[in-house]
C-alpha cells in the first residue's frame, strides 16, 4: 500500500492500465481452458486484442501527437501482407513455428514503420483536415497497390507483376503467393490469446514509456502548441517522425496478428480500405484522446457489440449506428457533461461530503 | 477522338463530383466539420426519386422536387438531432457521430428496400449528341449534368455574396462568435446551409443515378469520398474551388484510367492529391491559414 | 465517460460469458431430436444481396423439407448467421453456430468468408459445403464442397462457348480486378481463349472502389474493335455498362458468367438495354423445369423477388446435405465429426438433381470437392432468358 501511495498519478494509472489487461487475460484463459468460454468469445479473443493494439497505435498519432490520420489501416495493411509474405515463402525453411512467427512479427513492424518514415517525412507538413485527407490517400493507394499486386516464388526467384498472373511468367514448378485480389491464402494460424495479449503489452510498454518520457513530452508540447514547442528548440519534424513511425509499426504488428489468424487475407475496403481506418479513429474517439486505458476498452466494446447483437438479425447494425451515435452524445455533449456532472454518483457524494464538512 | 471523348466523359463525372463536393465545402466552410454522412444523402436522394417516378409512376418533375424536399428536411433533421448536441466540442467527436449517421441511414435504407440494386430509366429528357458521323457522342445526360453543374455554381455563388442569409454564412464562416455578437442567428445559419447542402445532394444523387443506373444503399460512400477529396483538393471551404476539384478529379480520374492503369485508377487520383497539396498545403483555392502567435 | 464505457463493457462481457455458459451446456450433450444447419453470408453491409439470398434459398429447401418429413425422419433446424462478406466476421459467425451446437453448414455465400470459414471447419472438421464461394481455394480441404461452378471452371466453359459457336474472333474484357470471383474468371477465360485462338484485343479491369463508371473500358473495347465484350463481373455493375455502351452506341455481343443472372430482377432497369446478352448460368428463373417453377413461385411468394442463382444454389446445397445425410443414415444424436467423415463418404458418389444443374444431368463431386456439371446457355430475348 505505501508503495502504492508513493508512486505518482501517472503510473498509478498506468499499472491500473496494465492490470486491466492481465486480469483479462488471466479470467479470459481460465475460462477458456476449463472450457467454459463460448466458442465465439474464444474466436473473439485475437481480434479484440488486434483492435486494441490498433486502437492503442492510433491514439499515439492522433491524441498524443495531436495530427488526424484516416489512413493507420493501411499500416496494417502492410503489416499483415509483409508477415504474410514471409510466412508463406519460408514455410518451408524455417519449420520452427514459433521462431517464424516472432520473425514474421518483426518484419511486420520494421515494414510498417519504414513506411511509416516514408509517408510521414512528406505528409507531416501538411495540418489538420488536409493530413487527414492526405493519410487516408496514402491508406487507399496502398490498398489499391497491393490489390494489383502478383508475386511468385519459382526455381528462378520471384516474379513480380502489376497486371495478371499470366504475366509473370513462371515455370510450372512455381507457386503464387500473392495473387492480386485473391491476396495471400493458406496462412498458417499462429496467432494465439496469449501472443495477443503480449502484444498488447508491448504496445501498450512502448506508447506509456514514451508519453512519460523527454520525447514524449516534446511530442505532447507540439500538440499542445506547436509554435511555442519550437521557439523552445524542439525538433518538431523528428518528434513527429518519431511517434508517426512508432504508432504505424505498432499497427504493423497488428496487421500480423490479423493475418495470422485468418486463413485468407485480401485487401478489401472493408478491412483494410479507410472504413476500417476510421473504425480505429472511433475507437480512439470514444475512449479519449491519449487515454490508452480508454481506447483498450472502446475497442473492445465496439467489437463485442455487434457480436452480442447477432440474434436481432438484420437489425444489428442499424442497432450498432444508433448506440454509436448516442454514446458519442452522451461522451461528448457540453450539455449531457453538465447533466452528468450534476447527476453522477461521484458527484453526489462529493456534495453530501461538502455539505458534511459544513 | 478517343482523347477528347475520355475528357467529356471526365467532365461529366467531375461535375457529378463536384455537385457533392459544393455540399461538403459549404458544410465545412460553415460548421467546421466533415460530413461524412453527406454521401449518404445522396443515396437516399436517388432512392426517393425511384420511389416516386418508377414505384409510384408519379412524374420526374415531381420525383425530383420530393427528393430535394425529402433531403433538405433530412440534412436539417440530422443537423439537429446528431451534430448540433456537440457543437462547440473537438471536431473529431462530430465527425464521428457523422460516421454513425451515415452508418445508420445504409442500414435503414437497405431495411427497408432490401439490399437488392434498384436502377432507374434516366430521368433526363435530353437527346444524345452525336458528333462526327458517331465517333463521338454525348449523352443527354453528360449534357444535363454540366449544365446544371454550372447553373449550381453560378446561382450558389451569387446567393452567398449577395444576399443577407449568404452573408451571414460568410461570417458565421469567418468567426463565429463575432458573427453571433451581430445578431447573427448561428444556429439558423448552419440549419440553412445543411438544408442547401443536402438540397443539392439530392440533384447530385438524382444526376448520379441517371448517368450510372445502379442504385445500391452503399451507392453514396464511395462518390460521397471522392466528392471530399475534391472539395480537399480545390481548397475546402471554397465554392469555386469545389467546382474546379470535383472537375479535375473526375477528368484525372477518366485520364489516369484512359492513358495509365485501370486497375491503379484511385491510386493515380490520391497520388495526384497529395503531390497538390505537398505544394500547395490548402489546395488550389484554398485561402492560406495565417497563424497567430 | 470512462465510467459508462467501463459499465457498458462489464456488462456486455457478462452477458457474453453467460451465454457462454448456457450455451456450452446445452451444445455439448447433443441430444436432441433435430439436424442442426447452419448457414452464413452478408446480410448487411455492401455485400448483403447475396447472403440475403443464400439465406432465403436455403429457407425454403428447409422449410420444404421438414413439412416431406424432414431428413430420415428428424426434422432439420435452420440457423444464418451474418457475416458481413468478412473473413474474420465469418469466424465469428461459424463460432456463434458452434455455439448454437451445429451438425452442418451450408456455406460461406462468398470466397473470402469460405476461404476462412474452412480453415475452421477442417479443424473441427465439420461438414461444409458452399452454395456461392467459387474460388477453388474454398475447397482444398476435404471436407469442404461447392454447389456452383468454380471460377476457372466458368472461364474456361465461357472461352469454349464462344469459340464452339464461333460468337467471335475478338473479344474485350472487362473484370472487376478487385474481386476474386471476377479476377479468376477472367485469368482462366484469358488463357483458354488464347489456346482456343480467340483474339482477346482488349482488356479493362476496374475495382470496387473505382465502379461506377466505364467509359474508358468501353472506349477501349470499342476502339479496338471488339466484336464481344466478355463481363465476369455482378449484373450490378453489368446495368452500369450496358446503358454507357448504349450512350455511346456502341452494341457488341456482351457475354456474362453467373453473375450476370439477376440483371433481369433489378427494379426499374431497361431491360431494352440487356437484349441480346448471352450469359452462362446454372440458373434461370424462367426455366421450364418444373422444380424450377416450383421453387420460383414460392420464393416469389414468400419473398416478393425473383430468386437468382444464388437463391438456387443454396437451395440445392441444403438438398445435397439431405441426400449425402439419408445415403450416410445419419442420425441426429451423431457429433458434428462423425456427420462429416460419413458425409464426406457419401459425396464421392451421390448424384444430386437440382434446379441448378441441366435436366438429365444430375450434379457429381469430384475428389476436390468441386461439382461437376453442366452449364446452361442462355440469351436475353424480349426482357426474358430463353435457353440457347
Amino acid at each position: 500500500m505505501k508503495f502504492m501511495k508513493n508512486m505518482n498519478k501517472t503510473t498509478k494509472q498506468n499499472m491500473m492500465t496494465y492490470a486491466m489487461v492481465i486480469v483479462a487475460y488471466i479470467v479470459f484463459q481460465t475460462l477458456s481452458v476449463t472450457g467454459n468460454l463460448s466458442s465465439l468469445m474464444q474466436g473473439l479473443l485475437v481480434p479484440l486484442c488486434t483492435y486494441s493494439i490498433l486502437a492503442v497505435s492510433l491514439n499515439l498519432t492522433v491524441g498524443v501527437l495531436g495530427e488526424l490520420s484516416l489512413g493507420h489501416a493501411g499500416f496494417m495493411c502492410i503489416g499483415a501482407f509483409s508477415s504474410a509474405f514471409f510466412t508463406a515463402c519460408m514455410k518451408d525453411t524455417i519449420t520452427n513455428d514459433l521462431l517464424r512467427f516472432i520473425i514474421a512479427l518483426l518484419i511486420s513492424a520494421v515494414c510498417a514503420g519504414i513506411f511509416g518514415i516514408l509517408i510521414g517525412i512528406p505528409v507531416l507538413r501538411l495540418r489538420g483536415d488536409y493530413l487527414a485527407i492526405v493519410t487516408l490517400a496514402f491508406g487507399e493507394i496502398i490498398k489499391n497497390i497491393i490489390n494489383a499486386m502478383y508475386v511468385g516464388l519459382d526455381e528462378n526467384g520471384f516474379h513480380f507483376s502489376m497486371k495478371d498472373s499470366m504475366s509473370l511468367n513462371m515455370t510450372e514448378n512455381g507457386r503464387i503467393i500473392i495473387k492480386g485480389a485473391q491476396g495471400i491464402t493458406g496462412t498458417a494460424r499462429q496467432s494465439n490469446f496469449t501472443i495477443g495479449i503480449i502484444l498488447l503489452l508491448l504496445t501498450l510498454v512502448v506508447v506509456l514509456n514514451l508519453m512519460n518520457s523527454r520525447s514524449g513530452r516534446a511530442i505532447m508540447s507540439i500538440r499542445d502548441n506547436r509554435i511555442a514547442a519550437e521557439s523552445v528548440g524542439i525538433d518538431i519534424t523528428k518528434y513527429k517522425i518519431m511517434a508517426f513511425a512508432i504508432s504505424a509499426s505498432l499497427a504493423g504488428l497488428a496487421g500480423c496478428l490479423y493475418a495470422h489468424n485468418l486463413s485468407s487475407l485480401t485487401a478489401l475496403p472493408k478491412n483494410f480500405g479507410y472504413n476500417m481506418s476510421i473504425m480505429i479513429l472511433v475507437y480512439v474517439v470514444l475512449g479519449g484522446m491519449a487515454n490508452m486505458r480508454g481506447s483498450i476498452i472502446a475497442a473492445v466494446a465496439l467489437t463485442m457489440i455487434p457480436e452480442l447483437l447477432r440474434g436481432i438479425g438484420e437489425y444489428r447494425m442499424l442497432i450498432y449506428a444508433i448506440i454509436m451515435i448516442v454514446m458519442m452524445i452522451f461522451n461528448w455533449s457540453p450539455k449531457v457533461k453538465e447533466w452528468r456532472e450534476a447527476h453522477s454518483l461521484k458527484g453526489a457524494f462529493h456534495k453530501k461530503n461538502v455539505k458534511e464538512a459544513k | 477522338m478517343g482523347f477528347l471523348s475520355y475528357l467529356i466523359s471526365g467532365i461529366s463525372l467531375g461535375s457529378i463530383y463536384a455537385i457533392i463536393a459544393l455540399g461538403y465545402t459549404m458544410v465545412y466552410g460553415i460548421a467546421k466539420m466533415l460530413n461524412f454522412a453527406h454521401g449518404d444523402v445522396i443515396m437516399i436522394g436517388s432512392y426517393v426519386v425511384f420511389t416516386s417516378t418508377m414505384m409510384m409512376g408519379l412524374p420526374v418533375p415531381v420525383g425530383i422536387l420530393a427528393s430535394i424536399v425529402v433531403c433538405t428536411v433530412l440534412g436539417v433533421l440530422i443537423e439537429g438531432i446528431a451534430y448540433r448536441p456537440l457543437r462547440g466540442t473537438s471536431s473529431l467527436a462530430v465527425l464521428i457521430t457523422a460516421i454513425g449517421v451515415s452508418y445508420f441511414l445504409q442500414n435503414a435504407v437497405q431495411l427497408v428496400y432490401g439490399a437488392n440494386a434498384k436502377s432507374f430509366k434516366s430521368v433526363v429528357p435530353v437527346k444524345a449528341l452525336s458528333l462526327a458521323d458517331g465517333a463521338l457522342v454525348i449523352s443527354g445526360e453528360t449534357i444535363v449534368t454540366i449544365v446544371s453543374c454550372i447553373v449550381i455554381m453560378i446561382v450558389l455563388n451569387t446567393f452567398v455574396n449577395k444576399t443577407k442569409a449568404g452573408h451571414a454564412m460568410l461570417a458565421v464562416s469567418e468567426d463565429r462568435l463575432a458573427a453571433q455578437l451581430m445578431g447573427i442567428n448561428v444556429n439558423k445559419t448552419i440549419s440553412l446551409t445543411f438544408a442547401i447542402g443536402s438540397g443539392l445532394a439530392a440533384v447530385a444523387g438524382m444526376l448520379l443515378c441517371s448517368a450510372y443506373p445502379n442504385l445500391t444503399p452503399t451507392t453514396g460512400a464511395m462518390p460521397g469520398i471522392k466528392a471530399f477529396t475534391a472539395a480537399v483538393f480545390g481548397g475546402i471551404g471554397s465554392i469555386p474551388g469545389a467546382m474546379l476539384g470535383g472537375i479535375l478529379l473526375g477528368i484525372i480520374e477518366i485520364m489516369g484510367k484512359a492513358y495509365i492503369s485501370t486497375q491503379l485508377a484511385d491510386a493515380i487520383v490520391f497520388a495526384v492529391l497529395i503531390i497538390v497539396l505537398l505544394v500547395k498545403p490548402t489546395g488550389i483555392l484554398g485561402k492560406k491559414i495565417s497563424e497567430k502567435v | 465517460m470512462k465510467k459508462f464505457l467501463s459499465m457498458s463493457l462489464i456488462v456486455a462481457m457478462t452477458v457474453a460469458t453467460l451465454t457462454g455458459c448456457g450455451g456450452g451446456s446445452t451444445e455439448e450433450k447433443g441430444g436432441a431430436d433435430t439436424l442442426k444447419i447452419g448457414s452464413m453470408g452478408p446480410i448487411t453491409g455492401g455485400a448483403a444481396y447475396y447472403g440475403t439470398e443464400v439465406k432465403q434459398g436455403a429457407q425454403i429447401a428447409i422449410d420444404e423439407i421438414n413439412e416431406a418429413g424432414g431428413i430420415n425422419g428428424i426434422k432439420v433446424e435452420f440457423n444464418f448467421q451474418d457475416d458481413e462478406a468478412d473473413a474474420e466476421k465469418a469466424v465469428n459467425a461459424y463460432n456463434t453456430l458452434k455455439d448454437w451446437g451445429v451438425q452442418m453448414i451450408v456455406g460461406a455465400t462468398t470466397s473470402d468468408a469460405t476461404i476462412s470459414l474452412a480453415a475452421e471447419t477442417a479443424n473441427d472438421n465439420v461438414f461444409q459445403i458452399t452454395p456461392s464461394g467459387s474460388s477453388v481455394d474454398c475447397v482444398t480441404n476435404p471436407n469442404a464442397f461447392q454447389v456452383c461452378f468454380s471460377d476457372p471452371n466458368q472461364g474456361i466453359a465461357s472461352a469454349q462457348y464462344i469459340a464452339e459457336n464461333k460468337l467471335a474472333s475478338k473479344v474485350a474484357v472487362i473484370y472487376d480486378s478487385s474481386s476474386s470471383y471476377s479476377s479468376g474468371i477472367y485469368e482462366n477465360f484469358a488463357k483458354k481463349a488464347k489456346a482456343e485462338g480467340i483474339d482477346i484485343v482488349a482488356t479493362g479491369s476496374f475495382t470496387a472502389d473505382n465502379n461506377t463508371d466505364f467509359s474508358v473500358q468501353l472506349q477501349d473495347a470499342k476502339n479496338n474493335g471488339a466484336e464481344l465484350v466478355f463481363l465476369p463481373v455482378y449484373y450490378q455493375q453489368a446495368c452500369i455498362i450496358l446503358k454507357q455502351a448504349a450512350d455511346m452506341q456502341y452494341a457488341p455481343t456482351f457475354f456474362g458468367c453467373d453473375g450476370l443472372d439477376g440483371i433481369l430482377g433489378v427494379d426499374g432497369f431497361d431491360t431494352a438495354l440487356a437484349e441480346g446478352v448471352m450469359l452462362l448460368t446454372p440458373f434461370a428463373a424462367d426455366d421450364m423445369a418444373q422444380a424450377t417453377q416450383d421453387f420460383v413461385a414460392k420464393y416469389e411468394e414468400a419473398y416478393k423477388a425473383t430468386p437468382s442463382q444464388f437463391a438456387a444454389d443454396a437451395y440445392d446445397a441444403v438438398y445435397v446435405v439431405k441426400a449425402a445425410a439419408e445415403k450416410a443414415g445419419i442420425t441426429a444424436d451423431m457429433s458434428a465429426s462423425d456427420i462429416c467423415d460419413a458425409l464426406v463418404e457419401q459425396m464421392k458418389t451421390i448424384e444430386v438433381e437440382g434446379i441448378t444443374s441441366v435436366e438429365g444431368v444430375p450434379m457429381k463431386w469430384d475428389e476436390n470437392g468441386m461439382v461437376d456439371k453442366a452449364p446452361k446457355a442462355v440469351i436475353i430475348t424480349d426482357g426474358a432468358y430463353k435457353a440457347m
